[in-house]
């Protein structure tokens, strides 16, 4: 409160000042008293701690893909064929809508680790199993609004604007990750 | 002005188109703004507004609350814990809405407590006072099923004790009974249906609430006189006079909630609730509440079921005759030297059963609630309606300005505006 250098002279700014202050004094309590409610609503504890999982790659064959839960979510686990990974990578970068190399999407190169959700609208794109359609690109395709997918998981035709998230993991062994 | 808008005063062009279409700032200013109050209000009168913001402290936190609870007999325990335990804050919200209820029970009980002392119940005043009540009993019966939800020891066997009340009519009292259940005994169905009624009890007091209000900005406030105001020279209007008298009030009181969520959370709890509930075995010492202590000891102190339970729902009932078996015409006690007594030796009796409600129902504690129960009835029924006959009371002051002030009435200009009506 700089402005009540002339709170001497007469009684109203006095009176502005202890309104501001009482004021002031009020919508910090509110805010700390708001804090703890809006908090409660952020993902608990439990929540969190449910937030990485294990998965075991060893049964899953070249061309084979599963589907694991992951916060929810579901995360495509993929081993690629060499011709899907040559596919994904004879692609020219600059010509793709959300420009990414396909190495900069994989830590080993048959591995392709993705968050199984449309970038368009939250759907769950098809093309896990041989017999799904995979759109035109041969990675994923989007049955609710038609977008198509490689076999990087990038965005190729259709109304999605970015590429399948690759979420983040590590390899706990040769044949082991853990997501999250 | 066009036809059909409310003649506003308000200047500010978005507040007065409002209020020419919707006069709600008009009416707030009404009975908020200049509403003329008895200017001798004491610190007694802070405690209807502090029931009313510990009823939306106790909504806010409930609907948080219940975002996170599961009501089912194999989830709810585990899901208060995981508000204990996981829920960010978790803990302070469920510690507020717990210490909630206890604060909202002393607050209410001093609220009837002044009532009663200074006659707020007398003519005029009735229906306000039998709406008070209505809204006590919703409270009980709102914490007695929130007690019910953590689905502990305590909740179940409360839930079954209290349920079984209702046994002791003839007749109808195993349909009662059943009904309640949803069932043979307390179980899922039985909790499914407290929690939704715990819900909605709240939103039905705040209703009640609105019409006690209501009543209440008809009548206009009684006053630790017990005189009506005779004008304006009487009043000061609410804002900002009670506003800040209530605020006042209201930071005090929530240091003492503070205090009792920061440092003592299960001071007013029973441990046995922390132990998930088990319809094969009872805890050795069951009790319910605090607040409900004093009925609870009515109830034991008579040796019939029925004559128990009448009895323990006629110490409350019997309230909402009150205006009618007091019949003397001076509402203050200040001014009535027996009645004061009596009615000072009937708190005393009702903290005395509070007390004895939590011991165990054998020797002399029994012979001490019989006589406290005794005397808490024969204050309504006997001694009230004679005293209206027998007791001499003081000299009433000719105005409450000439009873704050001393002198005889004064111009008092400064601090009574004009207002709408005196």
């Amino acid at each position: 409160m700089t402005d009540n250098g002339h709170a001497a002279t007469d009684g109203a700014p006095r009176r502005d000042f202890l309104m501001l202050v009482t004021g002031a004094f009020a919508a910090v309590g509110v805010g700390a008293i708001a804090w703890p409610f809006i908090a409660s609503l952020q993902p608990a504890k439990d929540t969190l701690a449910l937030a990485s999982t294990d998965v075991e790659l060893a049964p899953i064959a070249e061309g084979q893909a599963i589907t694991v839960m992951w916060r929810g979510k579901p995360v495509f686990v993929r081993n690629r064929t060499a011709k899907e990974i040559q596919e994904a990578r004879a692609v020219p970068t600059n010509s793709l809508p959300d420009p990414a190399t396909d190495q900069s999407r994989v830590q080993k190169d048959q591995w392709l680790i993705l968050v199984g959700i449309c970038t368009h609208l939250g759907c769950v794109p098809t093309g896990q199993r041989a017999t799904d359609a995979r759109g035109d690109y041969g990675g994923w395709f989007c049955p609710c609004h038609g977008s198509h997918y490689d076999t990087s998981g990038r965005i190729r035709k259709g109304p999605a604007p970015r590429n399948l998230d690759v979420p983040q993991y590590a390899f706990t062994s040769d044949t082991k990750i853990r997501i999250g | 002005m066009s036809i059909g808008l409310h003649n506003s005063e308000f200047k500010n062009p978005v507040v007065r188109w409002i209020d020419q279409r919707m006069p709600v700032f008009t009416m707030m200013q009404k009975e908020y703004g200049t509403f003329p109050t008895p200017k001798n209000f004491n610190y007694f009168w802070n405690f209807g507004a502090l029931a009313m913001v510990t009823l939306m402290i106790m909504i806010a936190t409930g609907i948080f609350l219940s975002m996170h609870y599961a009501a089912h007999t194999s989830l709810a325990f585990d899901s208060v814990e995981r508000i204990m335990r996981d829920v960010n804050f978790g803990w302070l919200i469920r510690y507020i809405h717990m210490n909630g209820a206890s604060m909202f029970f002393i607050v209410v009980y001093i609220h009837i407590f002044r009532g009663m002392y200074y006659g707020s119940y007398k003519a005029p005043r009735e229906l306000l006072w039998m709406l008070g009540v209505v809204i006590f009993l919703l409270m009980m019966a709102t914490a007695f099923m929130g007690y019910v939800l953590p689905w502990g020891q305590m909740s179940f066997w409360g839930a079954t004790v209290i349920t079984n009340l209702f046994s002791a009519f003839p007749v109808v009292g195993n349909f009662i009974v059943e009904l309640l259940w949803g069932g043979f005994s307390v179980d899922n169905p039985t909790l499914n249906r407290f929690f939704s009624l715990h819900y909605l009890l709240p939103f039905v007091i705040f209703g009640v609430v609105f019409l006690h209000v209501a009543a209440l900005h008809i009548t206009g406030s009684n006053n630790p006189l017990g005189i009506e105001p005779k004008g304006p020279q009487d009043t000061l209007p609410f804002h900002p006079y009670y506003t800040a008298k209530d605020s006042v009030g209201l930071v005090v009181y929530f240091i003492v909630f503070a205090v009792l969520v920061f440092f003592a959370p299960n001071y007013l709890g029973h441990p046995d609730n922390y132990i998930p509930a088990n319809p094969l075995v009872t805890p050795p010492h069951i009790v319910p509440e605090w607040y409900f202590l004093p009925y609870y000891a009515i109830l034991r102190a008579v040796p019939d079921k029925l004559g128990g339970v009448l009895l323990m729902f006629g110490s409350i009932l019997v309230w909402f005759v009150l205006p009618w078996l007091d019949r003397s015409p001076v509402r203050s006690m200040r001014f009535r030297p027996l009645a004061r007594i009596f009615f000072l030796l009937w708190t005393v009796c009702f903290l005395v059963l509070l007390w004895v409600g939590a011991k165990p129902a054998e020797g002399t504690y029994v012979l001490i609630a019989r006589i406290a129960t005794a005397y808490y009835f024969a204050y309504f029924l006997v001694i009230l309606p004679m005293l209206a006959k027998f007791e001499r009371p003081l000299p009433l002051p000719e105005s409450i300005s000439r009873a704050v002030l001393g002198g005889g009435p004064l111009p008092m200009g400064a601090a009574a505006k004009p207002m709408e009506k005196a």
